[in-house]
Formats: C-alpha cells, structure tokens, sequence
C-alpha cells in the first residue's frame, strides 16, 4: 500500500496530471457543497429550534464556528504545503499553498464579521481583545502576511520560500487560538465541540453546523481547486502541454 | 413572514452575518472564474502570437 500511495502521490505532483484530475473532481465538489450548504441553511432556520436561553441571535453558530474552524484548518493545510514544497521541491505544492490562502484569510474575516454580530446581542459588544478573538485577527494578519509576501516577489521560487516560511512559523497561533478559551479567562464561550467530551448542545443543532461545515469544506475544495488550475497555467505556460492546451482552444 | 425577518428582535445581526458570508462566498466565485477566464485568454493570445512568429522563421 505505501508503494501504491507514494506513486500516487508523485503523479499527482505533476502540474499536468494535477490540472486533468482537478478538472474533472471541480464539478462534484461543487454538487456537494451546493447541495450540502442547501440543507444547512434549511435546518439553521426552519428546523433547528429557538435556544432557551439566546433566543434567535444563537443561530449564528451555523455559519461561525464552520467559519472558524475552515479559517484554521485551511491554514495547517496551506502550511502542510508549504512544508512539501520547502522540504521536497514540490512545485505542485507551493502553488496548492498559494492556492488556499485567499479562501482561508475569507473565512478568518468571516468568522471574525459573524462573531461580532453575535457578541453585540450576546455580550452587548461588537468586539474585546479576549484571547479567543485577538489571536482569531492575528490568523487574519497572517494570511494577508502571506498573500502580500507572495504578490511582492516577482520570482515565484523565491516568493514560495519567503511565504512559507511565513506559514510555517505562523502554525504556532494556530494551538493559542484553539486553548484559547481554556487557557485564558476569556469572553468567547468555550469549545462547543470537543473531541473528548460529550457536546454540550442539542444534537438537531450539533448535526446542522456539521452539515454546515461540511458544506463550506466541499466549497473550498471546489474553489481552491479551480484557483490551482489557473496558478498552474500561469506557472507552466512555457511548458509544452499548457501551450499545447491553449493552442488546441478555441479552433 | 415578517416575523421570520424579524427573528425575535435578532434579525439585524443574523441577516448581517448571513449576508455577508453569502455576498464574500458568492463573490469570492465569481471573482475565480472571471480572473481565470482572464488569465487563460491573456496566455492563449501569447502562445498564439510565439507559435506565428516561430512559423514565420521557419518559413
């Protein structure tokens, strides 16, 4: 098995294998997410029931903590990247990397937007400098950091090895953000989800924010598959099979 | 229906956040696809224009 998966692997490194296959996966990515992004917000209104104690204003969970977790998620990803591409050469990887960070700075300002729009009705502020929600904009800083890296270097070598490096030495907010919450006596409520304890909600309210969640992870995929594809055209274009492709356009 | 709207007094802050995750997911989208539609006719007219002039040398 570990032969099999490591030629799997070194095909898919190539740009041109990689851009075939993206190609073909985009479509369903975009099924399901449409379709799952669908029944999450079906049951975030017309089905989830009002929370005792926060009323409506609660129903902002279904959108943020998805938000939040894509917002650090995309971030081990892009820096797992980085690390390939750092380490192994791997051009494929360097442009996943840059690939990824315009979604994951998205979903950061998100989670930070429908996080403020919680706290006003529930804390009665838009915004503290908590743990929690100052480490959550210095996640934000850090995909901006390797968005401007990236656009301020013209050689894309160069630029993949300042902005990864970037990305990897970032990763250390990544576990500040999570323990957050524990390690300081901060605003932001506590996990509401944990892999060691029971959830502490209700499970119709549970399963929609990971319907939801799964939803804004199909999406990604989907996006951040089709903004690859365009990098890999930008990268390769001296290369025979990207001039051979363009050629074959259009006749 | 306006109750729906009104979400028990919240409506402000769930349709802000809503929205704007709707109108930056939506317009995140569109941006994808019309700079890679961008990018693909820029690099096709480049490669067009190599592969004439390189004809022409040959001739």
């Amino acid at each position: 098995m570990g032969f099999k998966n490591s030629i799997a692997w070194y095909y898919f490194s190539s740009p041109k294998n990689f851009y075939a296959l993206a190609g073909k996966l985009i479509p369903w990515f975009w099924v399901l997410a449409i379709g799952l992004i669908g029944v999450g917000l079906y049951m975030s209104f017309f089905v989830a029931p009002t929370d005792y104690k926060q009323g409506e204003s609660y129903r902002i969970i279904f959108i943020h903590v998805p938000a939040a977790w894509m917002s650090m998620f995309i971030y081990l990803v892009m820096a797992a990247y980085a690390i390939i591409g750092l380490a192994w050469k791997v051009r494929m990887a360097d442009m996943m990397a840059s690939a990824l960070a315009p979604t994951g700075a998205m979903f950061t300002f998100l989670a930070l937007w429908t996080g403020a729009f919680w706290g006003k009705p529930t804390w009665g502020t838009y915004w503290v400098w908590d743990a929690r929600l100052t480490s959550e904009l210095i996640l934000l800083f850090l995909y901006i950091g390797f968005i401007s890296l990236q656009s301020a270097i013209d050689d894309p070598r160069r630029a993949a090895k300042a902005s990864g490096l970037l990305a990897i030495v970032g990763v250390i907010n990544l576990p500040i953000i999570y323990f957050s919450v524990k390690w300081w006596n901060t605003l932001h409520q506590g996990a509401s989800v944990s892999p060691t304890m029971a959830p502490k909600m209700a499970s119709i309210m549970l399963t929609t924010m990971l319907i939801m969640a799964i939803g804004f992870w199909m999406y990604t995929i989907a996006v951040v598959l089709m903004r690859a594809r365009r990098i890999v055209l930008e990268r390769e274009r001296q290369t025979g099979w990207v001039r051979e492709l363009l050629l074959g356009e259009g006749k | 229906m306006s109750d729906f709207f009104s979400m028990g007094g919240h409506g402000f802050y769930i349709w802000a956040s809503y929205g704007m995750t709707a109108l930056f997911m939506i317009v995140e989208v569109l941006v994808v696809v019309l700079s890679n539609r961008a990018v693909r006719q820029r690099l096709t007219r480049m490669v067009r224009a190599e592969a004439r002039t390189s004809h022409r040398q040959k001739d």
